[in-house]
């Protein structure tokens, strides 16, 4: 902030030029979102602020656009929506990126302040709603506070363990007039979050891990959020340390280095969680011991103590009663741990004999598929195939299911950031808007989106933005005319009685494609597939590629829901 | 633990957890939070959210205006306290939580008992009533309002005794905490 600006007279201004004015000081250069009555003021702001706005065709998809953005950039996600039924379609990607520490500001439009508490037209309770899945929510009552409220919001999703915030500016209060004036400082005095380690438990960390005979290292999305995954290779590399990760951290570690173990929990690889099993230290980081890790708590590493580093002291002993806690930000405490660790010359050879049981694992039980001798296309191999005419170079968005797990088992993503999903609150149809907000963020990479055939459907209309906003995302549809995870489940725990799982032919997805202005392909030759998706890869603007797999197969290996890791089948 | 790069060994089977344990014990928190509208509603909503019972609260002003106190009391055999407090502490408008230790603190809380008098039992009651330095706020020939302050324990005992005359009706605040001696609670 420059002196003469900061010494320069208040300026009456409405308040949402204000609002414009606080967006371009937190350096938001791009908004999703949708008009309606309560937020007409603010979108007349919009008409002529320089700020650009992607016009989405259900707040849904604007939401989880922004929580691509944001993950895609590491920057903060803004969403836009109407008061009443905008506000409450926007239910789903708050609690999403509240799940999986998404920093998005969410503003919404309420109904004038008279009309407040009065079932008014298009009246619903957003602060309330949201409540229980908001990181903060503030409730504008001035419109002097709309400046520092929007500062603050911006403050509190990006700092600490990032979130959602949502901000509900009532109608008449975002039309007023109000003397402006740059806000330079946020005043929180609650919110104050640890970032520095604790010297003296990092130490003890170095220690336990030079005296471990069976470490392994686990690590989840706050890794990628607090952009150390060179600081966590850095670690890794001091010793021969093995590394798994959860569904949010794949990247935080290259996919291809000799100490990746692969992903762990429900559908990881043996290696990883049998690893997990027989560790007798796990240094877990930014990970938060979800039961889809753990499976059966009680019956969980049996034999680990537990070196547990998160930015979130809540998320320490919640599940799993840590022994070594350090409470702050992995990018400030791995170095440190690291530098700690190597002046203790701990002996490397003592990891041999842990090396050459994971290396057992791995041989006997690599992930491994049945591939057809026909020309049918495996699910496995058509992320291979992705894999392959991508270079493993592309940012890779999934919606949720089967393909999802299949992505995350085989395209071995090399950096951070290069591998988004919904992974907390598991939300078919985050994937096409997700990459949509992705490739706004990052327009000079390849970002595609690997759907499933019942995902895609949720939140296909944003096709028509990207059509409209030249967004080239490629969309590749993992059909199996199937919701196939739930299929899979009813398969195997229901005794195969498929209930509302077939979704047949509907809808023809090349031609829905082009009803959209997007370019449709149907793959359907494994013998062609890598070739096929380069060209598609190649093909200006959005492109959704119809790809037909087997129907009926499973996601493998799985530990079924509620049991230890030692009993996975397949 | 020794300086940096010291080679001294440290036995995994030693270290234990350091957190997520249960007391056995009542808790009394005392949260100092801004006094902003829909800071209670969150404070609610996480315990409810959470699966933390809350044995009483009790929320009031303190000398600073921009600042309400909220004393809550809760069994830490239920829950681990350490996890309540750290999710309370979560909540932005959440300034300062004290979990307070039983022997250095005061807690008090204001009770009103309706209970059946007639005849008889009057002079019996009056009798409880003096021991136990409770106030007669309002008399009627069939019965007598009490008015009690004391701790949560006093205030049950309290309780026990008059239920065998008929207790007509029973107001509690829940309790209210400050740190003995100069310090701030
Ligand atoms: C919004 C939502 N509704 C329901 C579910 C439950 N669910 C999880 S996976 C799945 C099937 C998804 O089908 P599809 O997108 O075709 O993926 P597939 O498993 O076939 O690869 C369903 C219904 C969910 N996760 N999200
Ligand atoms: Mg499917």
């Amino acid at each position: 902030m420059g002196h003469a600006q900061a010494y320069q007279e208040a300026m009456n201004m409405r308040a949402v030029d204000a609002l414009m004015e606080c967006l371009k000081a937190e350096g938001v250069d791009v908004v999703f979102g949708l008009p309606g009555g309560a937020n007409l003021p603010t979108y007349d702001a919009f008409y002529d602020a320089g700020i650009r706005h992607i016009l989405v065709r259900h707040e849904a998809g604007g939401g989880h656009a922004a929580e691509g953005y944001a993950k895609a950039t590491g920057k903060v996600g803004v969403s836009l929506a109407t008061s009443g039924p905008g506000a409450t379609n926007l239910i789903t990607p708050i609690c999403d990126a509240m799940m999986d520490s998404v920093p998005v500001v969410f503003i919404t439009g309420q109904v004038r302040t008279e009309l407040l508490g009065t079932d008014g037209f298009q009246e619903a309770d957003m602060i309330g709603i949201s409540m229980p899945v908001v990181k903060h929510s503030f409730m504008i009552q001035d419109p002097t506070e709309i400046p520092r409220s929007i500062h603050e919001a911006f403050h509190i999703a990006r700092t600490g363990r990032p979130g959602p915030v949502v901000v509900d500016i009532p109608q008449d209060l975002s039309r007023a007039d109000i003397p402006y004036e740059p806000v330079t400082d946020v005043r929180l005095p609650g919110y104050q979050p640890t970032t520095e380690g604790n010297q003296k438990q990092i130490r003890i960390a170095a220690k336990a891990l030079a005296n471990a005979r069976r470490p392994i290292i686990y690590a989840g999305g706050g890794v990628v959020s607090a952009g150390a995954g060179a600081e966590l290779t850095e670690l890794a590399m001091s010793d021969r340390f093995p590394v798994t990760c959860t569904v949010m951290g794949l990247g935080a570690f290259p996919g291809t280095h000799e100490q990746w173990l692969g992903m762990l929990g429900m559908h990881g690889t043996r290696a990883a969680n049998y690893a997990m099993d027989e560790a007798d230290l796990i240094c877990a980081i930014g990970a938060r011991f979800d039961d889809r890790v753990t499976g059966k708590l009680s019956e969980f590493a049996p034999r680990a103590k537990f070196i547990h580093i998160d930015v979130d002291p809540a998320e320490i002993s919640k599940n799993v009663p840590a022994h070594i806690p350090i409470v702050g930000d992995a990018k400030n405490i791995l170095p440190r741990l690291t530098a700690e660790y190597r002046a203790l010359a701990a002996d490397p050879g003592r990891l041999e004999e842990w090396w050459s049981r994971i290396r057992v694992w791995q041989e006997r039980h690599p992930l491994r598929y049945d591939d057809s001798t026909d020309s049918e296309i495996k699910p496995q191999y058509m992320v291979q195939a992705l894999y392959e005419a991508t270079g493993g170079e592309a940012i890779v968005v999934s919606d949720v299911g089967q393909h999802q797990m299949w992505t995350a088992q085989y395209y071995h993503f090399p950096q951070p950031r290069r591998w988004i999903n919904s992974g907390g609150l598991g939300t078919m149809g985050f994937g096409l808007p997700a990459a949509m907000g992705a490739k706004v963020g990052c327009p000079d990479q390849t970002v595609v989106c690997v759907a499933g055939d019942g995902s895609v459907q949720m939140n296909a209309q944003e096709l028509a933005t990207c059509a409209q906003e030249g967004i080239a995302i490629k969309v590749f549809i993992m059909n199996n005319g199937y919701l196939g995870m739930v299929r899979q489940w009813q398969e195997l725990f229901w005794d195969k009685r498929y209930s509302q799982v077939e979704m047949g032919e509907w809808p023809d997805f090349v031609k829905l494609a082009e009803a959209y202005g997007a370019t449709g392909i149907r793959l359907q030759d494994k013998h062609t597939l890598v070739d096929d998706m380069k060209a598609a890869l190649a093909v200006d603007g959005p492109v959704l590629v119809d790809v037909r797999v087997t129907r009926e197969e499973n996601t493998y290996p799985m530990i079924p829901a509620g049991q230890p890791a030692r009993n996975m089948v397949g | 633990m020794g300086e940096p790069g010291t080679k001294e060994v440290l036995s995994l089977d030693e270290l234990e957890a350091v957190a997520g344990l249960r007391t056995g014990r009542k808790h009394v928190l005392s949260i100092l939070v801004e006094n902003k509208p829909g800071v209670l509603t969150r404070i609610a909503g996480l315990f409810a959210r959470r699966g933390f019972n809350i044995d009483t609260l009790a929320v009031g002003p303190t000398d600073d205006e921009r600042i309400s106190r909220i004393t809550l009391t809760l069994d830490g055999a239920l829950h681990p306290i350490d996890q309540v407090t750290k999710q309370l502490h979560k909540l932005i408008n959440v300034l300062k939580i004290r979990d307070l230790e039983p022997r250095e603190t005061l807690a008090r809380e204001l009770a009103m008992f309706k209970v059946s008098a007639d005849g008889a039992s009057r002079a019996e009651v009056m009798q409880i009533c003096e021991i136990f330095r409770g106030k007669v706020v309002d008399v009627t020939k069939r019965s007598v309002v009490i008015e009690l302050t004391g701790t949560c324990d006093k205030v049950d005992a309290f309780e026990q005794l008059v239920r065998p005359f008929g207790l007509i009706e029973m107001a509690r605040t829940g309790e209210i905490a400050i740190a003995r001696g100069r310090g701030e609670t």
